[in-house]
């Protein structure tokens, strides 16, 4: 069981990440995953009095706090826009309305979590993250890096003009997936896939042959498919093989270039 | 630390521990509809409405309630009444234990969404796990309850 000696609702970054670097503080998001644990936290830094919770639209990107909640992302309709629909689609598999109305952005993004659908969405539309100290890097990057104890203030999604598509399977409803891909291509960028649920964290794999650069074909789409699948590294776990995942990574990759192709509705 | 929550509009003040969970908080005052059922924020029995939005109590600290406005289904009888007798009337499900928590979430379903389709009820209620039944009985009751509404305002 988690047990929380202290609980703080920080009143600035500057006392949450200093309160942060002890190793026996913790920052909560939602909570949800923190609760499974059996952590003894010395002390639970709380975010949420600092107004990172709004989505700020401006005229190249979104701003999004840390600490909106999966709900916020799914309902906004600026972000349905510029992500073509895949926002809420990478969403409303996540178990219910109540935890999503609960489980932040941050907590999803900074966990680097290998079962994360944000993670995954995020990555494939070109996100990048605000650190307290660390600044502003790609989500590529910040997703490759081991935890540390900087503070994750909002993430930026730039709006390119382009299409997306978002892809998940599940076992069950509502569990986690056993694969989760994300397919982006801009009228200014290269095409691009992110694959997570490997089972381990989302990674990148853009269309650096062109396989889709003269349009989307089922042909196209196959071979960018074959392309991705064999470029992401799968693995074992109690929901799948590596063997299936690898299957399942070529297959929902195909089905998001034929969406964003329009060649399925 | 000293918290003030209103619960179904009654201001309740208490010391309460850090690690204190507001379904622990809320047992602990009376309100015993709202349920334990996993332990993984996955069923949706302990929902309650904070802020007038649902959530799963078992997953919130109570500290973070604190100045907020709480509802559970003992302050929402006359909702509860009307379209529980629908759920009841399909003998929907077998033990109940589940019931509290899927009451919740079909009013805050139903305030956001007052005529929604068969699919947007579907995906508005998957995370509340009934362990008995298929969800059929409950569909079915929650279709009835609409169009009885719709008739009602029309």
């Amino acid at each position: 069981m988690l047990t929380i000696q202290n609980y703080v609702k920080a009143e600035s970054l500057e006392q949450a990440y200093e309160l942060n670097q002890k190793k026996s503080s913790r920052i909560i998001g939602g909570m949800l995953w923190l609760k499974m644990s059996r952590m003894r936290v010395q002390t639970a830094i709380d975010l949420s009095g600092l107004g990172l919770d709004t989505i700020e639209e401006e005229e190249d990107s979104f701003r999004i706090g840390s600490m909106v909640s999966l709900r916020q992302l799914e309902q906004h309709p600026g972000l349905a826009q510029s992500t073509d629909g895949s926002m809420r689609e990478c969403l409303r598999h996540i178990v219910g309305v109540q935890f999503r109305n609960l489980a932040t952005l941050g907590g999803s993004i900074f966990g680097r979590f290998g079962f994360s659908d944000v993670l995954t969405e995020f990555m494939a539309l070109g996100a990048e993250v605000e650190l307290y100290r660390g600044g502003r890097i790609s989500l590529e990057q910040f997703a490759a890096m081991p935890a540390d104890r900087d503070i994750l203030v909002r993430v930026i999604l730039p709006k390119e003009p382009g299409r997306c598509s978002y892809q998940s399977l599940r076992n069950s409803s509502t569990d986690f997936p056993v694969l989760a891909c994300a397919v982006c291509a801009g009228e200014n960028r290269a095409a691009a896939a992110a694959v997570g649920a490997r089972p381990g964290r989302a990674v990148l794999v853009r269309d650096e042959e062109g396989i889709l650069s003269a349009g989307i074909t089922e042909k196209s789409a196959e071979e960018f498919g074959a392309y991705a699948a064999a470029k992401i590294r799968t693995g074992s776990n109690m929901r799948a093989g590596a063997g299936y995942r690898k299957h399942l990574a070529q297959v929902l990759v195909k089905r998001a270039c034929l969406e964003i192709g329009g060649m399925q509705g | 630390m000293k918290i003030t929550v209103t619960v179904n509009g009654r201001k309740i003040q208490e010391d309460a521990a850090c690690d204190l969970l507001l379904i622990d908080f809320l047992r602990a005052h009376g309100c015993l509809s709202v349920k334990r059922g996993c332990e993984t924020s996955n069923c949706g029995l302990c929902t309650v409405m904070l802020d007038g939005r649902p959530v799963l109590s078992c997953s919130v600290l109570a500290v973070r309630a604190d100045g907020r406005r709480v509802e559970t289904l003992e302050g929402l009888q006359e909702e509860a009444e009307e379209f529980g007798a629908f759920i009841a009337d399909q003998g929907a499900e077998q033990c109940g234990f589940c019931n509290p928590g899927l009451m919740m979430n079909a009013i805050a379903l139903f305030r956001e969404n007052p005529e929604p389709e068969e699919e947007e009820i579907k995906e508005y209620l998957a995370g509340n796990l009934c362990r008995c039944s298929g969800y059929e009985g409950q569909l079915r009751g929650i279709q009835a309850y609409l169009a009885w509404k719709k008739g009602v305002r029309s």
